[in-house]
């Protein structure tokens, strides 16, 4: 029997409450595997330790139903919205920042969003032009796809732009993409995912970068010179010896993934998106008629 | 590479002993710090209304439920960047007496030689590991500054608290310090086969 609901943007609200609270407690499989995966290559004492530790705070949190992380983030969305899907991105929006407000309020979260200037707390994780959602509209299509990444400030603060010239090539990415991750040391929670935009604008690479981190771990562009730079660059990046936490081995990040688009024939600029190893994300599908599915990958 | 367990407040002598790369296990009271409460202490010249002498700082945050007036339940516990809060660290030792400062992802080179001259140790954790963290905080016993919820003055005890490793110590060595060289080095290899 197929439901038929009236108010979508109820069902759009109650998703994302759920996503929310979902995605800070129960982190997704892939990056279960990823972990595990490092612990079983890492050869460094502390840095075994401290993925037996990660290892072990994943099991805690999935007993306890507890966070994974104490930091809640600032909620960002991704929204694939269907032409077709009967609810206008105005009230999509809408129900995105309630459903946050209530997850926050319900559960309840630690409320991170502040006044950027007064520094004053605005409330239950949401505020002036909180929380932030990537839109892409799809043609031909009726549903809606809505994927939660709580996003870290650890991890945030290690962000870093570059306009190199077309003069520096893909070899300025690549050493721009080296230095920042060295230089960030251990303070974005390594191993984690390296998030890369290049091309566009400068506005738009760190857009695409974000973009970036919020993919299954070891998904690779679909573009095959892309995707060779992905693999590339997530070797190099473990020859640093960063390590876990920044206290040295051979797992600093657990993949690279880059996200392009074309540019100016004068530009060629680079953002680094830091994802921290506790990189929460969680997805719901939404059909026309409101009905929904967790979990669907997009 | 030692291991050791410490009860805090502590004194200067217990953490002379303590090298780089040491491991260390916590039981005792540990004070909850972060940016703004710092900010009001150094910035703004509040007395912090807490006793910090011997004390181990814990950068953090909590998630926590409200049961009553000063009264407050651990629900989610974890730790925050340090370098943020770098240039708080000779303050902190001079004026106040703090002996650990604890927190993730290590703290700046600017550190080593107040901690040095004042007997101070960073402690690094492992950062976002907050539900395994939350397991090893027996209770909240005091909030101070609920104003700056929730970057209040927290007193937590807790009994088994880390891994923690001594990041830097009071001989002058930094763990972070001797990671960057080696990457720095690496870097440059790197570089020059690309």
């Amino acid at each position: 029997m197929t439901l038929v609901r009236t108010d979508l943007q109820q069902v759009v609200e109650d998703a994302a409450a759920h996503l929310y609270v979902w995605a800070l407690k129960d982190i997704p499989q892939d990056l279960r595997d990823a972990l595990a995966d490092a612990a079983e290559r890492e050869t460094s004492v502390p840095g075994r330790r401290v993925l037996d530790t990660i290892i072990r705070n994943v099991s805690v949190a999935d007993e306890q139903k507890n966070l994974v992380c104490q930091d809640t983030g600032i909620a960002v969305y991704t929204c694939h919205v269907g032409e077709g899907f009967p609810l206008h991105p105005a009230r999509i929006y809408a129900a995105l920042k309630t459903g946050t407000e209530r997850a926050t309020l319900e559960h309840p979260l630690r409320s991170n969003a502040v006044h950027t200037i007064t520094r004053e707390n605005t409330g239950p994780n949401t505020g002036h032009r909180l929380p932030i959602v990537h839109w892409e509209f799809v043609p031909d299509w009726d549903g809606l796809d809505v994927k939660c990444v709580p996003k870290g400030s650890g991890s945030e603060n290690m962000s870093f732009l570059k306009m190199c010239v077309p003069a520096d090539g893909v070899r300025g990415i690549k050493q721009f993409v080296l230095e920042s991750i060295v230089g960030a040391g251990g303070k974005p929670c390594p191993p984690g995912i390296v998030g890369v935009g290049i091309g566009g604008s400068a506005d738009y690479a760190m857009y695409l970068a974000k973009e970036a981190i919020t993919r299954p771990i070891g998904t690779r562009n679909a573009d095959p010179i892309v995707a060779e730079l992905e693999q590339e660059l997530y070797e190099l990046l473990n020859e640093t010896g960063i390590g876990p936490m920044g206290l040295g081995g051979d797992v600093t990040v657990l993949q690279c993934h880059i996200e392009h688009a074309d540019t100016h024939m004068t530009l060629n600029p680079v953002a680094v998106n830091y994802q921290c190893w506790a990189a929460r994300r969680a997805s719901v599908h939404v059909t026309a008629s409101g009905d929904i599915e967790y979990d669907r990958e997009f | 590479m030692a291991e050791h367990r410490l009860t805090f407040p502590t004194t200067e002598a217990e953490i002379r002993q303590l090298r780089a790369g040491d491991l260390v296990t916590v039981d005792g009271h540990i004070i909850g710090i972060r940016d703004r409460t710092q900010i009001r202490i150094f910035d703004q010249g509040v007395e912090p209304p807490m006793d910090l002498s011997g004390a181990f700082l814990l950068h953090t945050a909590p998630n926590v439920r409200r049961l009553g007036p000063g009264r407050y339940e651990p629900m989610c516990i974890g730790t925050t960047t340090s370098a943020r809060m770098v240039r708080f660290t000779e303050g902190l030792g001079s004026q106040y007496g703090v002996r650990a400062i604890c927190g993730k992802g290590g703290l700046p080179d600017e550190a080593i030689e107040p901690m040095q001259r004042l007997g101070m140790v960073y402690l690094a954790i492992v950062g976002g590991a907050a539900a395994l963290e939350t397991t090893q905080i027996e209770e909240i016993e005091e909030v101070a500054w609920e104003d700056l919820m929730p970057e209040c003055l927290w007193k937590f005890r807790v009994k088994d608290f880390g891994p923690l490793w001594v990041g830097i110590d009071s001989h002058g060595n930094s763990l972070f310090h001797d990671v960057q060289e080696r990457a720095q080095g690496r870097l440059e290899d790197i570089l020059a086969r690309l």
